[in-house]
Parts: structure tokens; sequence; C-alpha cells
């Protein structure tokens, strides 16, 4: 099993869960067993099956834009971990 | 006093002195490192009368070479000389004169580089002692400007800390007034500043804490219409806004500027940190070439923010921008710093320059010079 770590925005939902473990070989298998047991998070995540461009997946700390995208191999030992730009911060930005 | 004979050195005048210095006579100064601090012989080697028998052979390792002592009127140099001379060395000369007539002689003179003034060195004694620092680190800290977006959550811990410790010029744009719902974690403000401008009640409290630290306040919303005016004069870049199209615009702006951002962003419990320093690192856009959809970027007005959250990630900040205007250590360059509050990790990526990227990518040179903005564009 690999880990995949959900980011704060994401956390409605798994339930509030920080991580989900998963099963998969690569990247792709390891996202639709997460897509299996939570499947609001497939549309969240993707776009026509293909990563979606605002969120940033990396296995450890390696971004897979830079390795073989959903092919990536996954060990069990892995951390998946699944970030979206965050906006936070002082209001008066805007 | 011994009754051995007073061993055989001689004594010259200031003028006689200057001139054996021109000949080619090592000068030692034997006072003590204060008064070396308050202006030297030039090319002179400072050997306090304590240290001169001890070291003197690492100095001047040939007894036979000609040596010029002198102190700040003559007492102390006579009796390094007599050390010196019972050490073996041959030619020893004693200035018996204040070293004030050194100068009137025309003798050369190296005047104390006065960094910091005696108040500076008073305020930042404990940093300065850090060897990375130092005075002339004091020095960058004094001579530097920050501009902060945003004097709320994440600009507060940044200011507080960034004067403290002595940054010359703080810029602050934001065009917003405290609310009692910013007080939770918007340290700078206090109740007695409800309805005040932001960049009013930072500057107050900012004097307060430091009258040497200049505040330029820039009661604006950053865009695309003068995001480069406000950056243009300053040194660091400290992104605390909350909003997208505003990253992207600073962003791009210092890009083409080749001005470092120090990026922080929160979330409840969760939050990032990262330096984008143009050309040697990734830029914003790199990192995340899309924005997102709204619901997945709610600002804390909507999805709230632990108080420490801010203060936590803003002194991150604080701390890249400390080396940054430093040229020390490793910034966060190619990395991003994840922080969870609620499980105490820290956790981090790499992030790297995307060769496509529009803003800092192939086809964008670091030499070239900054491209105009393009009103729109």
């Amino acid at each position: 099993m690999s880990t995949v770590r959900i980011p704060p925005v994401l956390r409605e939902n798994t339930g509030g869960n920080r991580t989900v473990d998963v099963s998969g070989a690569t990247v792709s298998e390891a996202l639709e067993d997460l897509f299996a047991t939570h499947p609001q998070l497939r549309a969240r995540v993707t776009e026509d099956g293909q990563l979606s461009s605002f969120i940033n997946v990396y296995v450890n700390d390696r971004d897979v834009r830079y390795r073989d995208g959903l092919a990536t191999e996954v060990g069990p030992d892995d951390t998946i971990i699944l970030l979206p730009a965050m906006a936070g911060g002082a209001r008066s930005g805007r | 006093m011994t009754d051995q004979p007073s061993p055989a050195f001689r004594e010259v005048d200031a003028a006689d002195a200057v001139r054996l210095a021109d000949e080619g006579f090592h000068v030692i100064d034997v006072r003590e490192q204060s008064e070396w601090d308050g202006g030297h012989v030039a090319g002179a080697t400072l050997l306090p009368l304590a240290d001169v028998v001890g070291r003197i052979s690492e100095v001047v390792p040939d007894r036979d070479a000609p040596i010029l002592l002198h102190c700040e009127v003559g007492g102390r140099s006579a009796r390094a000389a007599a050390s010196l001379v019972r050490l073996g060395y041959t030619n020893v000369v004693s200035m018996k004169a204040p070293v004030t007539q050194w100068k009137d002689r025309g003798g050369r003179w190296e005047e104390p580089v006065q960094l910091l003034t005696s108040g500076q060195q008073r305020r930042y004694a404990r940093q300065v002692l850090i060897p990375e620092i130092g005075q002339e680190g004091q020095r960058k800290l004094l001579d530097a400007k920050v501009l902060l977006i945003g004097a709320g959550g994440l600009g507060s811990p940044t200011a507080l800390y960034l004067a403290a410790s002595g940054v010359g010029t703080i810029g602050l744009v934001d065009d917003d007034v405290v609310e009692e719902s910013n007080l939770q974690r918007q340290v700078l403000h206090g109740v007695d500043r409800l309805g005040m401008r932001k960049v009013d009640s930072a500057e107050l409290t900012i004097r307060g804490l430091n009258p040497g630290t200049t505040v330029v306040k820039h009661t604006e919303r950053m865009a695309a219409d003068n995001v480069e005016r406000l950056i243009e004069p300053y040194d660091v870049i400290v992104d605390g806004t909350d909003n997208f199209d505003t990253r992207y615009v600073l962003n791009d702006a210092a890009v083409r500027l080749r001005k470092p951002v120090v990026h922080g962003s929160i979330y409840r419990w969760d939050g990032q940190v990262t330096t984008f320093v143009p050309f040697a690192g990734p830029c914003y856009r790199c990192m995340y070439p899309t924005q997102p959809p709204a619901e997945l970027a709610p600002a804390c007005s909507v999805a709230g923010v632990l108080g420490v959250l801010p203060g936590i990630v803003g002194l991150m900040q604080a701390n890249e921008v400390f080396k940054l205007l430093l040229g020390v250590g490793e910034t966060l360059a190619g990395r991003l710093l994840m922080f969870d509050a609620m499980g105490t990790t820290f956790d981090e990526v790499r992030i790297w320059r995307d060769p496509a990227c529009p803003a800092c990518g192939e086809g964008v040179s670091a030499e070239s010079p900054p491209r105009p903005t393009v009103p729109g564009a």
C-alpha cells in the first residue's frame, strides 16, 4: 500500500482524513483505487482522464509532470502528494 | 624593576617614526583592540602588549628585521621594545610620542570604518554577534528595502520581525481597514485601531518597535497597472495575498524586474512557503501553471484560519528575507515547504523551472533586458 496525502481543500471528500492508503503500481492505478473509495475526488483531481492542470501530483518529493505523469511508478512505501495551489493570506491583497 | 641594564632599543619622535615606516619597518601597534578600532596606522599589525612576546615570531619571524613599535603615547611600546630585544630582536625602535602626532607628521592613517552608529551597535548587538551577520550584515539590513503585499495575517509577523531586526525600509501594500475579526491573527493591529487603515496601524506599531525603520505606505491594491511601480524600488517582495490574480500579476512583474518573491499561503491548519528567485529557480507559474477554480481556493474569510498559522508561516517568510538580504544560507528556491499544524509536520517537495513557462521559460532570457509591461497583457 502506498499513501495518498489529501490536501486540506479536498478533505471534505475524504471525511476529513488527511491520508488515504491505496494500492496500485502506478500513479494512475493508485488514483483509481482512491477514486473507488472516494468517488467525488475524481472530478476534483482529473479532467478528461488527465491530471488537472491546477493540481500538482508528487511521488515523494518529485513532481510527476517531470517523470512519467500518470504512468509514474509507485512503490509500497511511497507517498503520493496531491497539491492544489493555496491562496490564503491577507484579504486586503485582493 | 630589575637590576639588568635597559636593553638596547632606540626611541624616536613621530617624524622619525613616519620616516622609518616609509623605509619599510614593520609597524606593530601594541595598544588594545578598542583603541585600534578607533583608527590606526595604515599597514600596521595589532599586537597588544600582553601578546607581543607570545606572538611576535608569527608576525616577524626574522630577528634582524626592522620593527617600529607604537602605542598611545610611548610607554607600552617602550616596554614591548625591551621585551623584543630580550627575545633577540636586533633592530627595534619605539615611537616616544602621542600617536596623534603620527598623523600630524603625515603618517599614513586608517580612519575607522563606521558601519553602525553606537546606538545601532547597542540595539542590534545580539545579531551582530552572529558570524554570518556581523556589522556588515547589519548594515545590509539597515540599507534594505522590503515590500510586503498585505499588512494582515502573514504581513504582521513578517513586518514585526523585519522591523525589530533593523530592516531599514518596509513598504506595505494594503487598502483595507482593521476589523475585529482580523485581531485573532493580525498582530500588528489592536482594538484601538478598529476602522483605521491597516497601513496606518502598521506604521504606528512598527514605529513603536523601531523608530529607525522607515515605513512606506501604499494604500492601494496591487494590480497589473501598478505592480511594477510598486515593486521596482524594493530588494525583496513578500507575498501574503489571498487570491490568484494578484499572485500571477506579482509573479510576472517580479520575473520581468528580477525581484525575488517570498511566497506564503495558509489554509486552516496548513501552510506553504517557498522563495522564487527569477531565473535562478522556478517561478510561481512554473509551480502552478493554471489558476484553480474558486471552490478549490477559498480565502481565509471563507475557509477560516488558525491564528498561529500565519504567525509561523509569516516568520518563515521573514527568515527567507533575511537570507536573501544577507546573501547567506540556503533559501527555499526550488523547494516548497509545507507545514501541517494539526500533525506538527514539515514536508517539502521539489519544484522545477518549467522550460515551457510563459514567464521565465525558454525564449525568455535572463540576460535580455526586462520586458516592458504591456497593459492588459
